[in-house]
């Protein structure tokens, strides 16, 4: 009887504690994004690739354990995130595509939607600091999309378990867990563009296309002007080790700017513990190298300059829609 | 009951070079409900504005409730209700849902948010309608749930922005009453902004007409049409047959005899016509005068001055203060 009170009495608590208004709106953006078709679109395509991939690669399993001396043999776990016939790409690549169109849909009319529904002045009148609202809009999809990608993380684990049988080492954990932050990064980093994208354009179409295009132009015709340019900058001298090695830092510098090749990039190295660096090696270097593979820590080593790179990008994003958005007027409809 | 609750000095706001609101001194009562009069683009939006903390000020200051709205508007939003024009609620929402996230945002408990959300609703007559989604709403029932929204967080101001923009005659009425009867109740102190006069006509203790960023009067309806018709309430037009010879002569002589009757402010001779201002119905002495000179009163008008004219004056592109007759 007396736990049952206790029981009553913490429930009657919590209705009586009033929330702090932050986390009502959080409240809202992610019940709003939940609720919302583009989302439950979004999710069943993700899911569907998820496990169309995790189909690929628990097929090829078999025929990989077979290869002898393969410097990843011993991770098998992390094989059911990257392996692929070829037929269907892997777990990885797929989030590295489909990521952005996620982070871009949950964020490309944060602000002018609210502008447009006449909705933005009333929550504005109520006592709260201006800036809860943007914080409230990356902070509620940020959450959607954390709790996605651990679902879908832990998900195909657990299936991954059932279905090889064996359990994953510590490392592996870690680097699947690693991967999976690094995931929700990267989705924060086209989030973050969109809200930007929404704060600064009044239609939600104009904004949401102008982020489709970023990204086209980063997945598409980025490579072909890379492509144009290497060709372009070739060195006369190819037989110059240094030349050549300053031409090859020259393009891979080009490349990083990319956000989905630093995320590729990292997610590479973390999945595959034999990626021993994503720059040129010269002769000296790989010479006496046993193919082994890296601890964790030194994998997470070679990423960090990627990881820094998406983290400023993200900060970037946020920081200049922060700042336009507490410098907007806010007028009714 | 003489506490002033709202309180602008010298606020001016300037958008690059055009100045929306000029050097506006205003006090607002304690419990009093006062319209804002002004045609559209006046700066009466950019007024309340500047009052919530939502927009600062180029000059001069804003005090609600003693708080200095451009310093602390978190405190002053806290004390003010405010439905902006063509309020906007979240239409894939009932119309009780939206009220408790406002409740929310003001710290409201869940338990208290319902009770009051609930409440209110039945106030403002949307009880039967709290479960549908305000995308549903018509336009009258979402001011009423406007209305439901402003009050919820317990103001002691709430400001209205075109609180009647898109209601039909009767639901103007009807949702005016609503809010001095809530006023009245609750002893808040109401602002609403409106370009309708007889709207506010109706339901204001205090007017103050705006335009072009200039409060051009202030006050109560009586002191108000006083203030801009110095002398002139009444004015009285005049025809009068004039024979053909010494047509200039008699004209002269009708204006001087119309200036020698005693109330006569002004008389102007306009075509064939004169028009005689005066402050008080001076009609029938000027007929009898007229009749007594020996003249053929052709024509004679009277013509009264409200607050219709003053309108019509102000609002559609006349001059301010330029005199009628």
């Amino acid at each position: 009887m007396n736990k049952l009170l206790s029981v009553f009495q913490i429930t009657k608590n919590k209705a009586d504690r009033s929330s702090h208004p932050f986390w009502v709106l959080v409240g809202k953006e992610v019940a709003d994004h939940i609720r919302s078709w583009r989302f439950i679109i979004l999710l069943m395509l993700i899911l569907l690739t998820c496990i169309g991939s995790l189909y690929t690669s628990i097929s090829n399993l078999s025929k990989a354990i077979e290869k002898a001396n393969d410097p990843d043999g011993g991770f098998l776990f992390l094989k059911l995130f990257t392996l692929s016939d070829g037929s269907l790409p892997p777990f990885h690549v797929f989030i590295g595509f489909l990521g952005p169109l996620l982070g871009i849909s949950l964020g490309f009319d944060a602000i002018n939607s609210e502008q447009n529904a006449g909705t933005l002045s009333r929550v504005m009148a109520q006592p709260i600091h201006r800036d809860y609202l943007i914080n409230a809009k990356f902070v509620g999809a940020l959450v959607i999309i954390s709790t996605l990608f651990f679902a879908l993380g832990f998900l195909i684990m657990g299936l991954g378990l059932i279905i090889i049988g064996i359990p994953p080492t510590a490392q592996e954990f870690l680097r699947i867990i690693f991967f999976i932050l690094l995931s929700i990064l990267y989705v924060a980093f086209w989030l973050n563009l969109s809200i930007l994208f929404s704060v600064k354009f009044q239609q939600a179409a104009t904004s949401a296309l102008t982020a489709i295009a970023v990204w086209l132009f980063f997945t598409v015709f980025y490579q072909i002007i890379i492509n144009i340019v290497a060709k372009a900058m070739l060195p006369a001298d190819q037989g110059n080790p240094y030349a050549m090695i300053g031409y090859q830092k020259f393009i891979m510098g080009l490349l990083s700017i990319v956000p989905s090749q630093l995320y590729s990039d990292a997610t590479t190295t973390l999945l595959m513990p034999s990626v021993r660096s994503l720059g040129p090696l010269t002769m000296e270097q790989v010479y006496g190298a046993i193919p082994s593979p890296l601890p964790l820590r030194e994998s997470l080593m070679l990423v960090w300059p990627q990881l820094t790179g998406l983290i400023a990008a993200t900060a970037l994003c946020f920081a200049l829609s922060y700042y336009i958005f507490m410098r907007k007027e806010i007028k009714s409809r | 009951m003489n506490q002033q609750i709202i309180v602008l000095e010298g606020l001016t706001k300037q958008y690059g070079s055009l100045i929306a609101v000029n050097d506006l001194h205003l006090t607002i009562d304690k419990g009093e409900v006062y319209g804002l009069l002004g045609p559209n683009g006046a700066g009466k939006s950019t007024t309340i504005r500047m009052m919530l903390g939502l927009t600062e000020p180029t000059a001069g200051t804003v005090k609600v409730c003693g708080i200095d709205s451009t310093v602390n508007p978190i405190e002053v939003k806290r004390r003010v209700g405010y439905l902006p024009d063509n309020v906007g609620f979240y239409d894939n929402r009932t119309g009780l849902e939206n009220l408790l996230f406002i409740a929310r945002l003001n710290r409201a408990t869940e338990a208290e948010a319902h009770i009051r959300a609930k409440e209110l609703l039945a106030r403002v007559g949307l009880a039967d309608a709290m479960h549908k989604k305000t995308g549903a709403y018509s336009r009258g029932m979402r001011q009423r749930l406007g209305l439901a929204d402003v009050l919820i967080k317990k103001p002691e101001v709430i400001i209205l922005d075109e609180p009647t923009l898109g209601i039909d005659p009767s639901g103007v009425k009807e949702f005016l009453h609503l809010i001095v009867q809530l006023s009245k109740e609750e002893g808040l102190t109401v602002l609403l902004s409106s370009h309708h006069l007889h709207q506010v006509q109706q339901v204001c203790d205090r007017v103050g007409i705006f335009v072009g960023g200039k409060l051009l009067a202030n006050g109560d309806i009586p002191t108000l049409s006083k203030q801009l018709f110095t002398g002139d309430k009444f004015i009285v037009e005049v025809g009068v047959n004039f024979s053909p010879q010494g047509f200039a002569e008699q004209q002269q002589q009708l204006q001087k005899t119309l200036e020698a009757i005693s109330g006569v402010s002004s008389v102007h001779r306009e075509g064939e016509r004169f028009r005689v201002g005066c402050s008080s119905d001076l009609t029938a002495s000027i007929a009898r005068t007229i009749v007594e000179e020996k003249m053929d009163l052709t024509y004679l008008s009277k013509k009264e001055y409200g607050l219709d004219d003053i309108y019509q004056r102000y609002f559609e592109g006349g001059q301010p203060h330029e005199q009628v007759a």
